[in-house]
């Protein structure tokens, strides 16, 4: 087991400290940051060596934080980078590809992180895996827990989609559900985490680690696209560490020779109108991110009081890129849009992701010369509730079992002309 | 009656070790300098130069983040908790 890191390092005050489970820099509460020899990596790795190792995130272990020969894996990553003409077409947009992330082993994005963050917890010697979810994460931790044979401690919101909760409790782990929202969940396992030393909770005490497995999106969108960078990425903004992740990650292949340089790539973020204290800190072209209370169908990106906001201002600020928030009715209406465009069903995030593509497309923050990726970081099927009494998410029709019933309702849903209906 | 604050961790070795400590106070930003009387160290650990809560810092009175309140003028009574946490992400 060689990994490449040299230890872990304050974003604020760059105090440098240990690779343990550390989070917060005990000076200054700056989140930590792991610190790589790039110099090794470069002599390490290259396009060959990834290209022969597993069709998951551990492809890139040389750019991880954790190395092991058996990770916690349950396959994630390598998802498919899917060409979107008929979208593009829709939006007025040129070359235009969805990262497909609903097809991570439960249906998320945080496949990737939890993988790296229990590698990494099983390394430091935890026996129990905790973490405070929106859904998507607590979904992820008791798979990945389960396949672990780690105990799990999974706290979430007490609203959260029915079948966000079924996907969490079917693993057999313990799920708290707390009266409050997620901001409520997250603060009591913050402080938990004081309490409970012997649990990692993936998203605190070992979030430095977790939060790396996010690069992983950027390292195969530019392996997918032949080792080539894109002009222009759209990122969800729940607490902002993806979008700034995913920043790192082209950044580092840059940095370690995979691609001839750091790419100059346009960064957008994308928000729900009832939580976008980023959305609107970028609007105001302040660095305040005012907290608020989340009121909005995606309830993977309700984070009120983002902790990595600063950091996602910073990156689409730096890059060029631009940030909007949505409606809720735009999300149910993206979220149609990309299932009869392009055969992707996407949860409620995702929703946020493509409308905002809309707005953006629309607005001409995004131009029609630029390659352009946008990330759909979830599957529908966890928030089904969101489509509820939607236009076009029932059945055409409900006939008796004739023939003649059969044709009346193709004729009255102006179903498409056929040689058989000529007969 | 005095107020209770709630210390993570990372300040524990500024407190001794205590997790939790009792100290006098009207509103939030005395009952902070009152912990900083006590336990010398902690303001500059929560403050910024210009005396502002530092970024990451975030302090629940009754479990509400005082940035929704009346930040450092938050009126405590007595009896009352006041929790310091370091910001986490999530999702």
């Amino acid at each position: 087991m060689v990994d490449f890191v040299t230890g872990l390092r304050c974003r604020e005050c760059q105090r440098p400290f240990p690779a343990e489970a550390l989070h917060v820099c005990d000076y200054c509460f700056g989140p930590l940051e792991v610190a790589y020899d790039y110099e090794r990596i470069a002599a390490t790795v290259s396009r060959e060596r990834i290209e022969a190792g597993p069709r998951s995130i551990w492809r890139y272990r040389d750019l991880l934080p954790v190395d092991d020969e058996t990770p916690v894996d349950l396959g994630a990553g390598f998802t498919p980078l899917v060409r979107a003409d008929r979208l593009a077409a829709a939006l007025g947009l040129g070359e235009l590809w969805i990262k497909d992330d609903t097809a991570n082993p439960t249906g998320s994005f945080k496949d990737r992180v939890v993988s790296v963050a229990l590698t990494k917890a099983r390394q430091l010697g935890f026996k129990v895996a905790a973490c405070a979810s929106t859904g998507n994460l607590a979904n992820s931790v008791a798979a990945h827990a389960a396949r672990a044979g780690m105990e799990s401690v999974v706290l979430i919101p007490h609203d959260l989609e029915g079948a966000k909760v079924t996907m969490t409790a079917v693993y057999g782990g313990t799920v708290i559900a707390v009266e409050g929202t997620y901001d409520d969940v997250n603060r009591l396992c913050a402080e938990l985490t004081s309490e409970r030393p012997s649990w990692a909770f993936v998203n605190v005490n070992v979030r430095t680690y977790y939060a790396e497995g996010s690069k992983t999106l950027a390292f195969e969108i530019a392996e997918q696209l032949g080792w080539q960078a894109p002009d222009h990425v759209v990122v969800p903004i729940g607490s902002g560490s993806q979008l700034t992740k995913v920043a790192k990650g082209f950044a580092e292949l840059g940095k370690v020779g995979l691609l001839p340089e750091e790419p100059a790539i346009r960064v957008s973020g994308a928000q729900a109108e009832g939580c976008s204290p980023v959305a609107t800190a970028f609007a105001e072209g302040t660095d305040a991110i005012r907290p608020v209370k989340p009121k909005t169908i995606a309830k993977s990106l309700a984070i009120g009081n983002p902790a990595d906001g600063w950091y996602a201002l910073e990156v689409m600020r730096r890059s060029g890129g631009s940030c909007a928030a949505v409606t809720d009715d735009e999300v149910v209406e993206a979220i149609g849009l990309l299932a009869r465009t392009e055969g992707i069903f996407a949860e409620t995030a995702g929703g946020v992701t493509i409308a905002t593509l809309c707005k953006l497309a629309a607005s001409g923050a995004i131009r029609p010369d630029e390659r352009v990726v946008a990330l759909v970081t979830g599957h529908g099927l966890k928030t089904v509730e969101a489509l509820a009494g939607a236009a076009g998410c029932s059945p055409t029709a409900t006939i008796a079992p004739t023939l003649d019933a059969f044709d009346a309702a193709l004729d009255a849903a102006g179903a498409p002309e056929t040689e058989e209906a000529a007969r | 009656m005095s107020v209770t604050i709630r210390i993570p961790t990372q300040l524990r070795t500024l407190t001794g070790g205590a997790g939790e400590v009792e100290v006098e106070g009207a509103s939030v930003g005395e009952a902070l300098k009152a912990l900083d009387a006590a336990h010398s160290g902690l303001a500059d650990r929560l403050f910024d130069e210009a005396g502002n809560l530092r970024r990451f810092v975030n302090v629940f009175v009754a479990d509400e983040d005082v940035r929704f309140l009346d930040g450092l003028a938050t009126p405590v009574s007595p009896g009352q908790t006041l929790s310091i946490v370091p910001a986490v992400a999530g999702g």
